[in-house]
Formats: C-alpha cells, sequence, structure tokens
C-alpha cells in the first residue's frame, strides 16, 4: 500500500502488485480503539499489581505505568471487557465509553 | 525457426517435456484422470535426474495448490496439473494465486464433473473456474499442448503479467493421443523463457505481507487493481505469441480463423473439437456453403476485440459449448459472445448447442446439422437450450 495516505484517500492506483504489504509491522497503525462502547478503569485501591489483566488482554494493549499498576493503550483497546472479568480483585469496572 | 524432427508424442507427455525444457523449479501435484500422465511423467523425470526440481507429492490437489502459492511466493518457477474433480477442490485456492499474483502454470486436462461420475473429457471444470482471475487458454492438438505450455511460463512470468496461467487440453482428447509434433531444444527454450525474477519475493532479509486482511474500505481497490492488470495483459499475451512464432514458425491468436472469408455462417469452438469442425467446414465449403470456423484460443482475459472483428461480417454465429449451465443460458460460451456482441451496431444472430459432454464424440456430421439448425434457429427462434449429439 502507500505509504501515508490514509485508507479513505487510496485508490485502485495505489494498491501494491498483489495486494502486499511492503512496510512490515505497518498493523500497529491500524486503530481499533475507536470500536469500543466500553472502556475498563482501574482502582488503584484495590489493584494488587499482580498483571493478570495484561496477561488476558486479546489486544495486548494493558502496561505497567511507573508506578507499576496496570492501564490499556486507548488507541488499540476495543473495550471488550476481559479485563474486567479476569480482574481478581474486581479492580477494573467497565463504564461508558464518553461521547 | 525450428529444425527439430517430427516425433510422436502424447499430449501429456508433450506438456511434461514442456515443463521440463522450461526448467521449472518445483512441481507439487496430486494424480487425477486423466491429467496423471503429465506429472507421472515429471515425477519420473525428477527421480531420473533429467529435471533438477523439487517434485511434492501432496495429499489433495488443495494441497497442490496451496504449495503452489508458497513456492512461486519464494520466485520459484512452478508447476501443477490437474483435471475435472482435482479442479474443484482447488477451487478457493485458485484466486489466491491470482490475488496474490503468483505467476504458477497449470496444465488442466479438461474433464466433466460428477455426478454422475465420469472421468472423460468436457468443459464443466474449466467453466467452474471461469472467474478464478487466471489467464486461460485452450490448446486443440498435442503441438499446442506443448507450445502453449512454453508460451504460459513466459506469459504468467512478465514483469508486465505476473498472473497464474491454465493450459487447456481435452481430457483423453489431448492428454492421451499419441500425435506427431515438433519439440524444441534447450538451447531454443532457454533464448525465449528468461529466468524468473519475482520483483519483491518471500524473503526474510525484505520482509512483506502476503494476503492481509483487507477492510472494506480497501478490498474494492484492491479487486479493481487486479482486473484491470489482468485485462491489460492482453498486447503482452500477443507479444509472447509473436516472439513464439519467430522461433518455431508457428503463429497463436487469441482468435484464431478457418476459411472464414466471404463466410456468412461461423462456428465457433475452443479446444480439441475445432479440429472436428475444421472437417465440417471442408465438407460444407466442398458442397458451396459459405460456412467458416472461429476458436477461441484465448478464453481469459476474454477477447472481445477480436471476437467482434472476427463475427462482424457474419450472418449466423453457431457456438458449441462442452457445459451444461443447468436451467440457465444456453451454455456460458455462448452467453459470453452474446454479450460481448450485444452493444455492436453489426453483428451476427448467434445460436448456441451444448455437446460433446464427458467424452462424447461429435461428429462432422453433427458439426454440420449444428449449422443447418442454426440457421433455423437464428431465423425462427428454437429451445433456450439445444443439445447436439443426445439420443430421443
Amino acid at each position: 500500500m502507500s505509504a501515508r495516505k490514509k485508507d479513505s484517500e487510496i485508490t485502485w492506483r495505489d494498491i501494491e502488485l498483489g495486494a502486499v504489504i511492503r512496510t512490515p509491522g505497518n498493523a500497529a497503525e491500524y486503530k481499533t480503539g475507536d470500536w469500543r462502547s466500553e472502556k475498563p478503569t482501574w482502582n488503584k485501591d484495590r489493584c494488587i499489581k499482580c498483571g493478570i489483566c495484561a496477561l488476558f488482554c486479546p489486544e495486548g494493549c494493558i502496561h505497567h505505568d511507573k508506578e507499576g499498576y496496570f492501564e490499556a493503550d486507548f488507541y488499540y483497546c476495543k473495550g471488550c471487557g476481559i479485563c474486567a472479568r479476569e480482574c481478581w480483585t474486581q479492580a477494573i469496572t467497565m463504564g461508558p465509553e464518553e461521547q | 525457426m525450428n529444425k527439430t524432427a517430427m516425433t510422436g508424442m502424447e499430449g501429456s507427455l508433450a506438456m511434461a517435456e514442456a515443463v521440463r525444457l522450461a526448467n521449472v523449479d518445483v512441481v507439487a501435484a496430486y494424480p487425477i484422470t486423466p491429467q496423471t500422465h503429465i506429472v507421472e511423467r515429471l515425477a519420473e523425470m525428477v527421480a531420473n535426474g533429467e529435471l533438477t526440481a523439487a517434485y511434492i507429492p501432496v495429499e489433495s490437489e488443495h494441497s497442490a495448490m496451496s504449495a503452489c502459492l508458497g513456492s512461486s511466493a519464494t520466485g520459484a518457477r512452478t508447476f501443477t496439473a490437474t483435471a475435472g474433480q482435482g479442479l474443484e477442490l482447488m477451487h478457493e485456492v485458485l484466486y489466491v494465486a491470482s490475488g496474490l499474483r503468483l505467476p504458477i502454470v497449470m496444465g488442466v486436462a479438461n474433464r466433466a464433473l460428477s455426478c454422475p461420475l465420469s472421468v472423460w473429457g468436457d468443459h464443466s471444470d474449466v467453466m467452474a473456474v471461469r472467474d478464478t482471475g487466471w489467464i486461460q487458454i485452450f490448446a486443440e492438438n498435442g503441438q499446442q499442448a506443448f507450445d502453449l505450455t512454453l508460451c504460459a511460463f513466459r506469459i504468467a512470468e512478465d514483469p508486465k503479467v505476473l498472473f497464474p496461467v491454465m493450459i487447456h487440453i481435452d481430457g483423453f482428447h489431448l492428454s492421451h493421443v499419441v500425435e506427431p509434433l515438433y519439440l524444441l531444444n534447450q538451447e531454443q527454450v532457454r533464448g525465449f523463457l528468461p529466468p524468473f525474477v519475482h520483483p519483491f519475493p518471500l524473503d526474510p532479509d525484505n520482509p512483506v505481507t502476503m494476503g492481509a486482511f483487507t477492510v472494506p474500505i480497501l478490498y474494492s481497490e484492491a479487486r479493481k487493481s487486479m482486473e484491470t492488470a489482468l485485462r491489460s495483459t492482453r498486447p503482452l499475451i500477443n507479444y509472447v505469441f509473436d516472439e513464439f512464432a519467430k522461433l518455431s514458425g508457428r503463429q497463436y491468436k487469441p482468435v484464431e480463423h478457418y476459411r472464414t472469408e466471404d463466410a456468412d455462417t461461423l462456428l465457433l469452438t475452443m479446444g480439441s473439437f475445432s479440429e472436428i469442425a475444421m472437417e465440417a467446414v471442408d465438407h460444407l465449403r466442398d458442397r458451396g456453403d459459405k460456412v467458416g470456423l472461429i476458436r477461441l484460443r484465448l478464453w481469459r482475459p476474454f477477447p472481445f476485440d477480436e471476437l467482434r472483428r472476427a463475427s462482424e461480417n457474419c450472418q449466423t454465429l453457431v457456438v458449441l459449448d462442452r457445459c451444461v449451465s443447468p436451467a440457465g443460458p444456453p451454455g456460458p460460451v455462448c452467453s459470453e459472445v452474446k454479450a460481448a456482441l450485444y452493444a455492436q451496431k453489426k453483428r451476427p444472430n448467434v445460436a448456441g448447442f451444448v455437446g460433446g459432454l464427458g467424452g462424447r464424440d461429435l461428429t462432422p456430421g453433427e458439426f454440420v446439422q449444428m449449422v443447418e439448425r442454426g440457421k433455423v434457429i437464428a431465423a425462427q427462434g428454437g429451445e433456450e437450450i439445444e443439445f447436439i449429439g443426445v439420443r430421443g
């Protein structure tokens, strides 16, 4: 695909031969955060920093913050709620995505 | 010009010999009647050291075509062959080959489809893979099985093309018949067929993603890109046929003519039955009828302009389909021919016949019947589907 054009601006003439992608790892540019209808929030008072949320996150988008607590990268987080479902201490709650 | 001596060879073995001379790198295939002799001979060549190639004996045709994808994607010259049910089993993978623009060459020994089970020849298998995005060329004799297989590699691998190519040879009528033909030698083929260089092959040092997931905002663009590319291969196909003519003295064209000058009625055929149709044309010409024959050598990309030019001066065009489109239009070839001519200001009446199914021969006399009945249908109309050579 042609470099750095938005998907909506790519024409059929821009498609590479065989529709191959010649930039390795460019799936990272693909924003899935806008699929979200609910978003997780972490209650640091209940969090024991076990990391089970990060292990279960199917998007791999939950990371440590500087203090060792966990947070989601909302560019990718789809709001699936698996982290909240798996959290042993119910430190994560799913709430409506703000418009 | 080719000065090699005439030899006698079965059509399947002639195709295998062309593949050997093309110095193919990988053959991945599963045997199926009536194609078996092609890959059996190639396996023998590899085992005997006559051909240095990887021969992958896979467990099904689906796997055969899948192995060919991987092989071709690394930049290896790749061949396979199949027929009938085998072509159907690899169906979904055929789209991947053209979508990825992998120049695989495949011989297809055209065969009827079950049920009832038939291993004999017709074009049902071809028509089911019509829209897979492959270049498709029909041979009508053993010589062409050899020649067009060599042309197929040259066409497929050209940087302006990079599409897979099927060479169709009618099951048994071509695959199993020993005919006199001229081969080419290794030096001649080396001069005709340059090494295959894939523009971005699978390579760990220069990684690319092939066959990626495509979202609705891009899929249509990808398909238009591929369709436009396939359509634009036409000049290069003609160029390769011309280059082959310089080498061999045998000139192929997307649409070929036989005694079409001043003809008011034309037959249209594909594959081995063309030679029988020629006999019928000779007979009709002898008795004074102005009848000729056009043969579609190239099935995809469809040769619209050549077909329109070839048929514009005749009054009746009689099309033979060796395939039934059940409860549909007369036959795939006939309906495509009609569609191609519909918008022409000057066009013939088209009459379609279905015959030659599941290994049934059609005689020159039956082609004469088609011409005579075709004129009646053209003037008065006929059944939605007219069969020829069917009892009762």
